[in-house]
């Protein structure tokens, strides 16, 4: 066989299999999440694949992949194929339906703002609470060590942010620059900053590092479940954020891969009965009432600002998050 | 060679004490920066039990990963292989303009950062990219699948093979084939009964550090991989994500697999090199 | 068996190539220019292209921003630091395989190639679980001496201690091995003391080697990623390494940005290899004397 015969083989070899690759996505879901998500989608993916195959009688595989909220975005209009997006802040979506993949109404066509389920920022301290921290306040101290991921690429760490700005504006009457001043002196205490939530979290509980950990709600009760109640405690601020992490069918993806009614199922499942009860045992607040008021006691009653205040996402996304924002100047006094 | 400490070499050797701190020194050195890693990854894998360990290993996500990992690599480093022997041909074997230029751009991928490798396939094949849309609407997926993955290692593990068999071939010279086709040999029989057996250890040596790295890399693929479990995790890739999920002992289960393959790959390199030494001599100067 | 008949006339002029009755010329530097051109030139022309898109202006602003600057001065201090560790230690590694007999030196001979065989992610994920407070190195070295490796500048300096040991040891070890008796015998019996000997008649033999050395463990240090992300701590302007910087940038859309950060990686990868190729030749001639 002559080399030339042999790329030729070669080439054909790999085209077939391109051709293969390209094939198969048949009977499957692929669902974008950010990263807390990973236990939640697990239990839900089991038991909508049940729900599914008793409707259909079809098999389903849905398939996850997880990260920082933003870098999932980018992914998915990079061309990642997802049919479902189920992500940390709504401001995401909105960059994937500016590239065209879903319309830019995607927020009402579903339920809450297509939000299946809501959650907070608390505070994850070690056991006893040596620095006794209560409050925002607390983290600005000299000694106090706070770790937060990268509000760049994490959607929990916008949250995070916009939550201590939010106090910082309450606690100071409204002036912006005290609040710029107090979200400096808060990110000088963080020693650690990383790319996901899930990242942070494994920074604070399996590497010991830093004082307080800022969390989704959703993530802190899973430390304790995980490393045991004896090793860390919840501490629930004065203030905090209402976070809703929406989800949307995308569109593009799913009329191409003819998958749009499993994808669309798939989300509506997350309102019923059954899905809201496993988002509740996963730690999430519930939407439906009649299960907000059964896992009641499941959650800390405590104030909460909403995204609104700040003008939705976009304005919110403009002023602190983009280049040159109000995140990027407090980093560069240091 | 070690030096020769019986006789007349004194002048080249220092007193007992200060060769054993040297040597303590270097080992301690060694065994604090190389050693240890290595232990920690076994240890931590094992530190709840063979059963774990074994659970960890045979879990459908760590299965799909080891399989993808073998894909990538099996498509990956023949192609490079070919280039490689091809690549060194030319310009072991000939004179023409440019070779060094040539041999400089071959080199070129061992100098680009890894993140690097794996952005120019996002900017190239993504649908911000010059042929994402394109291919799109062919229905072809490169980044985010296995095309993706194949195409960020192969750019990697580039001049491996290559690097080795250049200075190997170059040093070899030409006459043995030139001799062969002089006796009437064609030029691929004289390749086939000449060149190879004359290179074939040099060869195995530059596939298997190319195979190491195609199996290891992990920068460039994790640009490339969408992080679907399952379907776009190499071992690597989801030995990240089994970090980052709590699951310490999962994670350096995979990672000590890894670590297995990085230790053949030495056990079988020094083999070579022992045994081989003199032809490779030319590689390793 | 067409390869032998088909050469290709057009490029068999003297000019461009001396002739030669080998076969294949044509077939091979075809081939290797195609899988070049398609698999290495033309991706990273795309990158210039998109950083093209700033314009000269642009692309200066991008690449001199404060945060970037900054990850550039971590990215090369550090790698710097790490180069040097690695040229001390790495000589001394060297020195003691070639000139000291000692158990397992063989063992340990092989040993040192590891950074290169094992995959940076596990290297990155075992570093940082040995040197994190609570690990078995970092747990001593913060208790005794309040000393933090993990997440801070330190640990990535350990990271790319990891990577670069090997180039240094691997660049000195064969030139050390070549180095004739003679002249460190003739200084001997000239009475010059051992030590003297060392500084005057060795180092000026090895030190193209060790620079050479050096400067490989320094070009790794710079790009590395995978065992550097795990025990840093990603802050920027303090342990924000340049290859993080072009991943966040690009999970943040800022793909001109990236491709802008990437684009003066490249520059600066271009400008290494041509010191290294400078160097090596130096070091040639100094060997061949």
């Amino acid at each position: 066989m002559s080399l030339r015969r042999l790329s030729i083989l070669a080439a054909g070899l790999t085209l077939a299999w391109l051709g293969v690759a390209a094939a198969d996505s048949r009977d499957a879901l692929l669902n974008v999440s950010y990263d807390p998500t990973r236990e939640l989608y697990v239990d839900f993916n089991k038991t909508f694949a049940k729900h599914w195959q008793s409707e259909t009688g079809n098999t389903l595989n849905v398939r996850q992949s997880h990260g920082g909220s933003g870098k999932q975005a980018r992914s998915v209009i990079d061309g990642l194929d997802a049919d479902v997006v189920t992500l940390a802040l709504g401001y995401d979506i909105d960059a994937i339906a500016d590239a065209g993949l879903l319309p830019k109404n995607w927020q009402s066509r579903l339920p809450y703002n297509s939000s299946p389920y809501t959650s907070t920022i608390v505070f994850l301290v070690r056991k006893g609470n040596p620095k006794a921290i209560k409050d925002w306040g607390d983290l600005v101290k000299p000694a106090v060590q706070v770790i937060t991921p990268n509000p760049k690429t994490s959607g929990g760490a916008r949250w995070n942010y916009l939550a201590a700005w939010a106090y910082a504006l309450q606690a100071n009457g409204g002036d912006e620059a005290k609040a710029k001043d107090f979200i400096t002196r808060l990110f000088k205490n963080v020693p650690v900053l990383d790319s996901g939530a899930r990242g942070a979290t494994v920074t604070f509980t399996q590497r010991e590092l830093g004082d307080v950990l800022l969390a989704w709600e959703n993530e802190a009760y899973l430390s304790l479940q995980e490393f045991g109640a004896d090793k860390f405690e919840i501490v629930v601020p004065s203030l905090s954020i209402l976070a809703e992490p929406p989800v949307a069918v995308v569109d593009k993806v799913v009329d191409r891969k003819g998958t749009r009614k499993v994808a669309e199922a798939y989300l509506q499942f997350l309102y019923t009965r059954e899905g809201q009860e496993i988002a509740a045992k996963n730690y999430y607040r519930p939407r439906l009432p009649e299960l907000a008021t059964q896992y009641a006691g499941r959650f800390a009653d405590v104030k909460l600002v909403t995204i609104e205040q700040f003008g939705g996402w976009r304005a919110a996304q403009e002023k602190h998050f983009s280049d040159g924002g109000v995140f990027d100047q407090i980093f560069q006094g240091r | 060679m070690p030096a020769d400490n019986t006789s007349a070499s004194s002048a080249r050797s220092e007193s007992a004490w200060v060769r054993w701190t040297l040597i303590g020194g270097a080992l301690l050195f060694l065994a604090l920066f190389l050693l240890l890693p290595l232990v920690v990854v076994f240890a931590e894998a094992l530190r709840r039990g063979v059963d774990a360990y074994w659970t960890a290993l045979t879990e459908p996500d760590a299965v799909a990963a080891i399989q993808l990992t073998l894909t990538v690599a099996a498509i990956a480093v023949p192609a490079n292989l070919l280039f490689g022997v091809a690549a060194s041909w030319c310009i072991a074997k000939f004179d023409f303009r440019g070779k060094n230029l040539l041999i400089t751009l071959i080199d070129l991928p061992f100098s680009v950062s890894p993140v690097v490798s794996g952005l120019i396939y996002v900017l190239l094949f993504g649908m911000n990219g010059l042929f994402g849309p394109y291919l799109r609407s062919h229905g072809i997926q490169i980044i985010f699948a296995v095309p993706g993955l194949v195409l960020a290692t192969i750019f990697v593990t580039f001049p491996f093979v290559a690097r080795e068999l250049i200075p190997l071939m170059e040093e070899q010279g030409s006459d043995e084939e030139e001799a062969a086709l002089v006796l009437g040999a064609s030029g691929w029989q004289t390749f086939w009964r000449v060149t190879i057996p004359n290179i074939k250890w040099g060869l195995l040596y530059g596939v298997l550090l190319c195979n190491a790295r195609a199996m290891g890399e992990f920068g460039a693929v994790s640009v490339v991989s969408g992080h679907i479990r399952g379907e776009t995790n190499t071992m690597p890739l989801h030995v990240e994500i089994l970090y980052n999920e709590y699951n310490f002992v999962a994670a350096f289960a995979v990672a000590s697999l890894l670590a297995m393959l990085a230790l053949v790959t030495l056990v079988v390199k020094s083999a070579l090199e022992w045994r081989f030494g003199d032809e490779l001599a030319a590689t390793r100067h | 068996m067409t390869v032998i008949n088909a050469p290709a006339t057009a490029l068999r002029q003297p000019f461009f190539k001396k002739p030669s009755i080998l076969p294949g010329f044509g077939l091979t530097l075809g081939f290797t220019l195609s899988y070049l051109g398609v698999l290495v030139l033309l991706p990273l022309a795309a990158l210039v292209v998109k950083a093209g898109g700033l314009g000269w202006v642009g692309f200066w602003t991008a690449v001199t921003s404060p945060r970037v600057l900054a990850a550039f001065q971590v990215s090369f201090g550090l790698s710097f630091v790490a180069a040097l560790v690695n040229a001390v230690f790495g000589f001394l590694v060297a020195w003691v395989l070639v000139r000291y007999d000692f158990p397992g030196r063989r063992l340990v001979d092989a040993l040192v190639d590891l950074p290169f065989a094992l995959p940076t992610a596990v290297a990155g994920i075992a570093l940082s679980a040995l040197y994190a407070p609570n690990g078995w190195v970092g747990k001593p070295l913060n208790d005794l001496f309040g000393l933090k490796v993990a997440f801070t500048p330190i640990g990535i300096a350990v990271a790319l201690t990891f990577i670069g040991l090997p180039f240094v040891v691997r660049t000195v070890q064969p030139i050390l091995q070549d180095l004739p008796p003679e002249e460190e015998e003739a200084a001997a019996s000239l009475g010059a003391s051992r030590l003297q000997t060392f500084f005057s008649v060795i180092m000026p033999a090895l030190l193209p080697a060790l620079v050479t050395g050096f400067a490989l463990s320094f070009a790794r240090g710079v790009g590395e990623y995978g065992s550097v992300i795990f025990i840093a701590g990603n802050m920027p302007g303090l342990t924000e390494i340049l290859p993080l910087l072009i991943v966040i940038k690009l999970e943040q859309y800022d793909y001109v940005g990236s491709a802008a950060v990437g684009t003066a990686m490249l520059l600066v990868s271009f400008l290494m290899l041509l010191v290294l190729n400078l160097l090596q030749q130096w070091m040639r001639s100094r060997h061949a004397r």
